[in-house]
């Protein structure tokens, strides 16, 4: 049973093929608007959770489906301590795909190994988020026209950030990207990325702390929340909170045709006056993000052969 | 310092020095009932120093946890005082209920009875689940 855990569970051509596909349920929803009628798509979500848990609704709900939610996990059958697995051998009996979010890292993987139906992880803690990296690589896509050639730069928390991990490895396959990694010593890129992905595939990229001296030479500006809760000790969570606040200003500096994106939410990373801005895009990022999921669910319910 | 040969048993030997007392614990020797001679630092042209460890018994061993620990040992089989066969060891490509992963984050830390199991990458061992490094 194919499930998605993993953005690179994903084939340069599928990725290709979702993405095509995402475009024409932009294209033409009327489409798409019964194609999974009568199936059900179960949410499981283990942590709360507002966008990803309503873009997966919306997503299967304009497909002509139906949702089946766990409610809180407080009140779930979680808290009475069952595990993952009992939890969603259960769920596969009630749903034709299921997607799960849960604060434990590897999670999905022991849902995927587990269920009867396909998995898609909706984030399992600080490891994997492939449908975040779904709604970006559209993003990039349909505002820069292609992935070739891009200059990234990737700011705030790269070390906790897993959308950025996901991001560098999934651009990473493609030709003439490079990296300009900014961040405060404490939340640099961790070495197994580093080491792993940008310097495994020759990907050049060059790492500075400095926002405002990186901006000219962007097309694409990957601006990240400094999460607390993936801190252990809130005194340095306080310390690095404000490290870098796009503003209106800071603007001025960047390219005309340099886009901002965010994986959202955001606390006071980005200034609400350059949401006004043409080039910011995180508010396109959660449309199409709707949209990859949309592409994602029909994807693996017709590979499950229940479509 | 001399150590009765032994005629029916295995001998694990080549074990790079200070891995020995790793290896014996994780297959179990520590706590099992079989005679079992653990030989530490021996002189070796080889490696210089070494580590044997000597079972008299004729059981089986899980060989991908002696390959984890150390690839470069040997395991030599003796049948009535003969070597009857000598095994070669790989890096086990994936590694199952062997050692246990270490990132309180992981979901092997509350999931009931799940099978902690690592996949050989360029850097080393990493969790299938969370992908922190092993050790």
């Amino acid at each position: 049973m194919r499930s998605i855990i993993d953005v690179m569970d994903l084939s340069v051509e599928e990725l290709d093929e979702l993405i095509a596909s995402a475009e024409d349920i932009i294209k033409d929803p009327d489409n798409y608007a019964e194609i999974c009628r009568r199936k059900k798509l179960g949410t499981l979500f283990f942590e709360p959770s507002t966008r990803t848990r309503m873009s997966f609704e919306a997503a299967m709900y304009e497909l002509g489906g139906h949702v089946i939610s766990m409610s809180e996990a407080g009140s779930s059958s979680a808290a009475k301590g069952e595990s993952v697995a009992d939890t969603i051998k259960t769920v596969s009996n009630y749903v034709d795909i299921i997607a799960m979010r849960h604060p434990k890292e590897g999670a999905a993987l022991v849902a995927a190994r587990n269920a009867s139906v396909p998995v898609i992880n909706a984030g399992d803690g600080g490891h994997c988020h492939p449908t975040q990296t779904l709604a970006d690589l559209l993003t990039i896509h349909r505002e820069k026209g292609s992935f070739e050639n891009l200059t990234i730069g990737l700011c705030g928390d790269l070390k906790f950030g897993r959308t950025v991990h996901s991001l560098c490895t999934a651009m990473s396959r493609y030709p003439g990207t490079k990296f300009v990694l900014i961040s405060p010593e404490e939340l640099k890129l961790p070495s197994y990325v580093k080491k792993g992905v940008l310097k495994n595939k020759g990907i050049p990229y060059t790492q500075t702390t400095n926002l405002e001296g990186s901006l000219k030479d962007l097309d694409i500006l990957y601006m990240t929340r400094i999460q607390r809760e993936r801190f252990f000790s809130e005194e340095e969570y306080l310390r690095l909170k404000d490290s870098y606040i796009l503003t209106e200003d800071k603007m001025k500096l960047a390219p005309e045709k340099m886009i901002v994106m965010h994986p959202l939410p955001r606390v006071n990373e980005i200034s609400v006056s350059v949401d006004d801005d043409p080039r910011a895009c995180y508010f396109k990022q959660v449309l199409n993000g709707k949209y990859m999921r949309m592409a994602l669910i029909i994807k693996l319910l017709k590979e499950a052969g229940r479509l | 310092m001399n150590i009765d040969s032994i005629q029916n048993g295995v001998v694990i030997d080549h074990i790079s020095a200070g891995k020995g007392m790793e290896l014996v614990r994780l297959l179990g020797l520590d706590t099992s009932d079989l005679s079992v001679a653990i030989i530490k630092n021996v002189h070796s042209e080889k490696l210089g120093k070494k580590d044997i460890i000597k079972v008299d018994a004729d059981v089986p061993f899980n060989l991908d946890i002696i390959g984890f620990v150390d690839p470069e040992a040997t395991v030599n089989v003796i049948r009535d005082g003969v070597l009857v066969e000598k095994k070669k060891l790989t890096r086990p490509k994936v590694l199952k209920g062997v050692i246990h992963c270490k990132n309180p984050r992981c979901i092997t830390q509350v999931e009931q009875e799940l099978t902690h199991e690592f996949r050989l990458t360029d850097d080393g061992y990493r969790c299938v689940y969370c992908e922190a490094k092993a050790g």
